[in-house]
């Protein structure tokens, strides 16, 4: 199980969960899992084409992570908006 | 008490106020969120609100409230085997039809709601149109930013795409076809203009008492059309561009027009450091330079596309626009007369009043 760890208004979208345990090998593995848990979601990390969206970061533990990043049974996840913007 | 909502690039601010009287901010949603348009459906007192994060990608969230919770549309999404995501929503508009509402966004897409808002679904038709690999967007992207519906018959609707031209149905969004004869894009090479559909439309708007009448803000032109929107004619002589985005009418005066020109298409600010609204009451023969109390010196706004409104019609009619200065300016007397009804708000891009 990795840990996902996610921010507002993720967080608050997933229920008002700010972590959550969920099964999958690949990074794009938890993000489905947590689109399907948590329908509100859906959209917001994932774009139409299941790509995630350009200014999103996925971390997995301490390094940038991409869909296919495989993880390890403990790896912790953090969904955190780009440092990007005006 | 008249409610503008205006959508800047940090969130959605709700002004409070009367012509004459001073505006204030009264609320503000979606803070730090670029709101591209903001409006609300006199039919049911719902608010929308076309919301593109940076990151999260764009969203309409819909409101019976203001003061209460938005909730997130469904369905405004393209098919998963499309190239690339949606990129913007650019409008909202109200359609003939009880609870049936059209979006428009980019890339050059229309979405139609049947419940009110709550739920969306992409015209396919239009989705599918064969010419759209050939489509080209303008420098804000490919945007369906005109939907002019026809009042009293749903079954007939234009809309206008930068830069793809004006696009035509006569049976509710089953079938389409072009719209475009005598639009003169000075941008292409001569030899391409006459066959192209790199047709850069800034602003299109239906006469209401007279639905076969439109006004169009054009790249490089403004334009009149007297049958539906199949031809279009040259109404720009009298200003001092024919470049400009936004647009408005009176919509009980069919020979109304207003526009807000700026330099040029490489200068994209009010001409001579002045603000000035232009107004033609006789379907563009002439236009009347509008603009007492408006800045007059060293003024050089950009008023975008969808940050110009109306509110009633006649001598008293409401007309509010804003800038990406962050400026908001207002007439009570049809334009006679302006005032600052607002001034240091984020980048201006949507004004409409609720």
């Amino acid at each position: 199980m990795a840990l996902v760890r996610l921010r507002a208004p993720l967080s608050e979208l997933a229920g008002g969960r700010r972590e959550l345990e969920l099964e999958g090998t690949t990074v794009l593995d938890i993000l489905r899992a947590l689109e399907h848990e948590h329908p509100g979601v859906k959209g917001w990390i994932l774009d139409e084409q299941g790509n995630i969206r350009e200014h999103i970061n996925v971390f997995v533990n301490k390094e940038y992570g991409r869909a296919g990043t495989r993880l390890d049974p403990d790896a912790r996840l953090h969904i955190i908006p780009a440092i990007s913007g005006g | 008490m008249t409610e503008l909502l205006v959508g800047t690039k940090k969130g959605l601010f709700v002004l409070h106020g009367e012509p004459g009287a001073g505006f204030e901010v009264g609320a503000r949603a979606f803070a730090g969120e670029p709101v591209e348009y903001a409006m609300r459906d006199a039919r049911t007192g719902r608010y929308f609100a076309c919301v593109t994060s940076a990151f999260y990608g764009p969203k309409v969230f819909y409101s019976d409230d203001l003061g209460g919770e938005w909730a997130q549309a469904a369905g405004i999404e393209l098919p998963e085997d499309a190239e690339k995501p949606l990129e913007r929503l650019w409008t909202v508009v109200p359609a003939e039809d009880d609870d049936h509402l059209y979006a428009g966004g980019a890339p050059g897409v229309l979405f139609e709601s049947r419940d009110g808002g709550a739920t969306w679904e992409l015209n396919k038709p239009f989705w599918d149109q064969p010419t759209r690999p050939d489509w080209s967007p303008g420098a804000g992207g490919m945007c369906t930013h005109s939907i002019a519906t026809w009042p009293g018959d749903p079954s007939r609707v234009a809309l206008a795409i930068s830069a793809v031209g004006v696009w035509l149905s006569d049976d509710g969004g089953q079938t389409w076809r072009h719209g475009n004869k005598g639009m003169y894009p000075r941008y292409m090479p001569e030899e391409a203009r006459e066959e192209t559909i790199t047709l850069c439309v800034h602003n299109m708007h239906r006469a209401p008492k007279r639905p076969e009448r439109l006004f169009m803000q054009f790249h490089g032109g403004v334009y009149r059309s007297d049958d539906a929107g199949e031809s279009w004619t040259s109404i720009a002589d009298g200003l001092p561009s024919d470049f400009g985005f936004p647009m408005v009418l009176d919509p009980d005066d069919p020979d109304s027009a207003y526009v807000i020109p700026l330099v040029a298409d490489m200068d994209r600010v009010t001409p001579d450091g002045r603000v000035r609204v232009y107004e033609t009451r006789d379907a563009g023969a002439t236009w009347t330079e509008r603009g007492d109390g408006l800045p007059s010196n060293n003024a050089y706004l950009t008023i975008l596309r969808q940050a110009f409104c109306s509110d009633g019609s006649g001598p008293n009619m409401g007309l509010y626009f804003g800038a990406t200065s962050g400026d908001v300016f207002g007439s009570g007397d049809a334009g006679a007369t302006w005032f600052t009804a607002a001034t240091k708000l984020p980048p201006v891009h949507s004004v409409r009043v609720a």
